[in-house]
């Protein structure tokens, strides 16, 4: 009751404008959160596996997404549902932690909530529900961890990498050219990758995008593409071995922070004040000269004449380009960014290859290649496709396709795909169920049922018969206790993942576990919903 | 227990068969829409804005139409961004791969009616597209070494684009002007060089390309009206009063004679910058900015033509044509390149005054001078010709060409009707289904003619079945007819264009299952 009395014995009341709130309390509270959280992971239980289908997704301003990447359609939702709102946390964390399975992730979460509702009709206490779930999230990671295999690589057999990628992206709309694309990123990121400290930086890898031409056309650069041109339009297109300067000052009079005022009041003064602005404008342009640079970046603004002295003096420069492509610019050509013409040194310059401009289609849209640079540790992706949905979800499926390559580069175990992991962790679960005595070990076989969620959804959308496909791999696994047995959703004709070349990341799967589990237990313990109602 | 309320208000989810009924529909009748436009006797639309004015647009061009039109339906809009894209990648076939796409939809329809899951759909249209694409490959004629022959080529796909637009009538004179236009690009793509202007009055057949340049300015006063063997300095700098640029300068003065002396100055320091110009031995000064009254009368009193507000694209072009740089600094006479024509005189085109240069050192750039009856027969015109053009530039780099006139549906449906034979499983009906959606294409070029399609289709497809046909439907005398006769071509990378982007939108509609639409944002009404 939110209804307490004072020490005169009035009553008063503890939360405000009662009628004015929805309030569900007890089981009621419970079931209510995990009909939603059971409805967030219905919307994405069909866009799992290879031949899952896609959303599409409307956003207030009428943009159109079309997309299959879970953790995308969670986010641009719109969902107003306090639960549902978890469900989307939980899909974004675990795009930032891994990257990929960030719709396994929630179709899991639903399945153990759905457990959980059976489990809390037979009267379980919740929270013995949630610590059950404990207990058998722990045994399926260990699970995890024994039926992984390590599995070898080096710079030059990047096969493992590039099977492993092409599993990721045979679910998506690119799945059409997966091969070529699962090289692509496979490429990039050991063109970035840090072997000895098993670590890959991706902010070194630039994923840029323009509509036109097919998506074939898609390649992999080593160097940087800038959506830029040239500041002035008779300046050269291409540039050999440039030498480049990188600013971050424009090529305007300085303004210092301090606030300052020139007073002009004679005409001596108005007169040495222009020649000091332009000797401004020919000092910089000198000294960019000077320390012999072939063609100066800039983050900020041109003058006019600045820009004529530029092209007059025969320095190609770029202006506008942003902050962060600067830094993959200065990183790419072993530059240094240079904030003031003093500071420019002959060794702060950046050296690469080849600079040119390039010109797309009809449209006056041109960009500008850094190739063949200096260090060629920062890499540009550059997606063509036929339109800007498809380069955008591209875009989504490459950043996945990255981040389990980088995640493989950190730790190279595997488990193999197609829901065999989770068959082989159900079963264990479910032997390790009994041994457990108490209430906890309902919960734990409920575990073990959920578990079975993700192979079935994933014959389910396969066009295959659910149940009779998992019972009869189920079987399979036990009879040959080989953990390698998945659905076969491209009717290959063969269940081994091993031989279908199937294979997910270790931390992936161990992470989608543990993640789901954590934001089931979180729901469970909710045994209280106020909302404010509406105005 | 059901769930009240999962998404805020007002946003709607759609599922499974509903979604994609959905989709279907949507994307058909964006299909049918522009469906009537296609072909050499498709008809125009009339587009009325809905902004201040309702001003009217009479088009054909299927890009243009999309553009213009208030959609709500996702899938639809997915439609109309492939046309977008292809008219900035190649310029043409905006309507025919809407079509495509749409009649590549109403085929899946039917299959999906028949319980065959999306997927295997998806995978047997990208098995046809494939196909058809070799196919063309296979057909393709490439004329790049024999000169003339090419520009024979370039002829027939001008002529053959432009009999579908409001041009039709002049196609020979017009595709004469596309194809020197383009011839004079060299190879580069840059269509910014080519100038059209449009002046309403006289016929679209006293439309011209001229060699120089015309700018659509007029001359200051008191300066010459026409000069020979011109100087011309290229400018973008400001000549009003040329502020100090130095960061927080400000004149603060005590007394009224001070304030004179720095007028003076100023004046002074124009004066100077005005030497300064006219010291490059010039008699011609464009500037982009504004030119005020005080410099522009230095000018003429030193008799140089200056003009001023050139807009940027204009300069561009000019520099481009003279040969000049675009300056911006005065100091080194010697080092700024000037452009030079041999004259520069006012014309008259209609009532308006306009600057021509001619005989002018690069022949990069050109301008199109468009003629017409009114306003809305230019602009369709010039988005006629700008398709032209942009076909022209893109088959100048790619240099294949096909037969037009339906003859590349016809070549691609027989090779993916081999295919569904030879496939086995499900996917042969998705792909003997995209083979009827490419039928479809010459069925409604007959149609849009009033033709008996059905029967010309059958015909066409007969002469097809013989090896090496060039058989495609003559609109204009309503039969089979020899497309290499006839001269009707299109470039390779158009149909290609068309066929794989139409083929990506319909895969893409196709497999999604759900459509969720957000609570649209709501405007403040500023009333």
């Amino acid at each position: 009751m939110a209804l307490a009395f004072d020490e005169f014995g009035r009553p008063f009341i503890i939360l405000k404008e009662q009628e004015q709130k929805t309030r569900l309390r007890g089981l009621d509270a419970q079931k209510a959160n995990i009909a939603s959280g059971k409805a967030v992971a219905r919307i994405l239980r069909t866009s799992l596996g290879p031949k899952g289908m896609d959303k599409m997704l409307q956003s207030p301003d009428g943009d159109v997404t079309i997309t299959n990447d879970g953790a995308t359609i969670l986010e641009q939702m719109d969902v107003d549902n306090q639960i549902a709102k978890l469900m989307v946390e939980l899909s974004r964390s675990q795009d930032y932690e891994i990257g990929d399975g960030t719709t396994g992730v929630v179709v899991m979460a639903g399945a153990l909530l759905e457990q959980a509702e059976k489990l809390l009709e037979r009267g379980i206490h919740p929270i013995r529900i949630a610590e059950g779930y404990e207990v058998a999230s722990r045994i399926a990671f260990e699970h995890l961890e024994r039926i992984s295999h390590k599995f070898e690589f080096s710079a030059t057999n990047i096969e493992p990498l590039v099977q492993t990628c092409m599993t990721t992206l045979s679910s998506k709309i690119v799945n059409r050219c997966k091969r070529s694309l699962a090289e692509i990123a496979v490429k990039a990121v050991l063109a970035v990758a840090d072997l000895e400290r098993k670590d890959v930086n991706l902010d070194l890898i630039k994923v840029e995008g323009k509509v036109g031409g097919k998506l074939e056309d898609t390649e992999l650069i080593f160097g940087i593409v800038v959506d830029k041109d040239m500041s002035h339009p008779q300046m050269p297109k291409q540039i050999e071995d440039a030498k480049i300067a990188i600013l971050t000052c424009p090529f305007e009079p300085p303004k210092p922070k301090t606030k300052h005022k020139v007073d002009i009041d004679t005409v001596e003064k108005f007169q040495t004040l222009r020649q000091q602005e332009q000797k401004y404008f020919d000092d910089m342009v000198q000294k960019c000269k000077d320390v012999g640079a072939t063609l100066v970046i800039c983050q900020w603004g041109f003058d006019d004449e600045a820009n004529h002295l530029l092209m007059n003096r025969n320095l190609p420069a770029v202006r506008w380009v942003g902050g962060v492509e600067l830094e993959l610019i200065a990183i790419a050509t072993g530059g240094r960014i240079v904030p003031r013409f003093q500071e420019l040194t002959p060794e702060k310059l950046g050296r690469a290859g080849l600079v040119r401009e390039k010109a797309f289609g009809t449209t006056k849209d041109r960009m500008i290649y850094i190739e063949h640079c200096a260090n060629s540790r920062a890499v540009t992706i550059f997606i063509r496709g036929g339109n800007k949905m498809m380069i955008e979800e591209t875009k989504r499926s490459i950043h996945d396709a990255l981040c389990v390559a980088r995640n493989l580069i950190r730790n190279n175990s595997i488990v193999y795909g197609g829901g065999s992991a989770e068959i082989s962790c159900s079963i264990a679960v479910e032997a390790a169920a009994d041994k457990y005595p108490g209430v906890e070990q309902y919960a734990i076989r409920g575990f073990a049922d959920a578990l079975d969620a993700i192979p079935m959804a994933l014959a389910e959308n396969s066009g295959l018969q659910p149940i009779e496909t998992l019972s009869a791999v189920k079987s399979q696994q036990i009879k040959e206790n080989n953990s390698c047995c998945g659905i076969d959703c491209n009717d290959v004709g063969t269940n081994d993942m091993r031989e279908q070349n199937v294979f997910e990341t270790l931390i992936g799967k161990q992470q989608q576990i543990l993640l789901a589990t954590q934001v089931v237990k979180m729901i469970l313990k909710i045994d209280d919903v106020i909302s404010p109602s509406d105005y | 227990m059901a769930v009240d309320k999962l998404f805020k208000d007002e946003a709607t989810e759609e599922k499974g068969e509903r979604a994609r009924m959905a989709s279907f529909i949507g994307a058909m009748a964006i299909a049918d829409l522009v469906k009537t436009t296609l072909g050499p006797k498709g008809m125009d639309k009339i587009l009325q804005s809905t902004g201040r004015g309702h001003s009217v647009t009479v088009t054909n061009d299927g890009a243009t139409i999309l553009k213009s039109l208030h959609i709500d339906n996702p899938a639809a809009k997915v439609l109309v961004d492939i046309s977008k894209v292809q008219d900035d990648e190649v310029g043409d076939g905006t309507t025919s791969v809407v079509v495509l796409a749409g009649e590549l939809l109403r085929e899946a329809e039917k299959l999906v009616n028949a319980k065959i899951h999306p997927m295997t759909i998806i995978s047997g249209y990208r098995m046809a597209a494939e196909c058809s694409r070799n196919a063309l490959l296979e057909k393709v004629v490439d004329n790049k070494l024999d000169a003339e022959k090419f520009k024979a080529d370039l002829m027939k796909i001008a002529m053959t684009t432009l009999s579908s637009k409001i041009l039709s009538q002049d196609k020979e004179h017009f595709a004469k002007l596309a194809v020197d236009a383009v011839m004079r690009l060299k190879g580069s793509t840059n269509l910014e060089a080519i100038q059209i202007i449009k002046k309403p009055g006289g016929s679209l057949k006293e439309s011209f390309l001229d060699e120089g340049f015309i700018l659509d300015k007029k001359i200051g006063v008191g300066q010459p009206k026409r000069i020979e063997n011109a100087k011309i300095l290229v400018a973008n700098t400001a000549m009003d009063t040329d502020k100090v640029k130095i960061y927080g300068a400000r004149v603060r003065v005590d007394s009224m004679a001070k304030v004179a002396e720095i007028e003076v100055a100023e004046k002074e320091k124009m004066r100077e910058k005005v030497q300064k110009i006219i010291n490059h031995g010039i008699n011609c000064f464009v500037n982009r900015q504004l030119i005020y009254n005080f410099p522009e009368e230095l000018f003429a009193d030193a008799g140089v033509l200056a003009i001023e507000h050139a807009d940027f694209d204009g300069i561009e072009r000019l520099a481009l044509v003279t040969g000049g740089e675009i300056a911006s600094t005065f100091d080194n006479p010697e080092s700024v390149k000037l452009g030079h024509c041999k004259l520069i005189e006012e014309i008259m085109i209609g009532e308006d005054r306009l600057i021509h240069f001619s005989g002018v050192e690069l022949g990069q750039a050109c301008t199109i001078v468009l003629r017409g009856a009114s306003p809305h027969m230019l602009d369709e015109a010039e988005r006629s010709l700008h398709d032209a053009l942009c076909v022209l530039s893109q088959t100048v780099n790619d240099s294949r060409v096909l037969l037009g006139g339906g003859w590349p549906e016809m070549v691609m449906a027989k090779a993916v009707d081999e295919l569904a034979r030879k496939t086995p499983g499900k996917r042969s009906h998705a792909i003997e289904a995209f083979s009827r959606a490419l039928v479809a294409i010459p069925t409604t070029i007959a149609d849009n003619a009033g033709l008996d399609s059905a029967e010309l289709v059958a015909q066409l497809r007969a002469e097809h079945h013989k090896e090496g046909s060039t058989a495609g439907i003559d609109v204009i005398s309503g039969c089979v007819g020899d497309m290499a006769e006839l001269g009707i071509s299109e470039a390779f990378k158009v149909k290609q264009a068309v066929l794989l982007s139409a083929t990506e939108a319909a895969e893409m509609i196709l497999r999604v299952d759900e459509i969720i639409t957000c609570a649209p944002r709501r405007r403040e009404d500023r009333m």
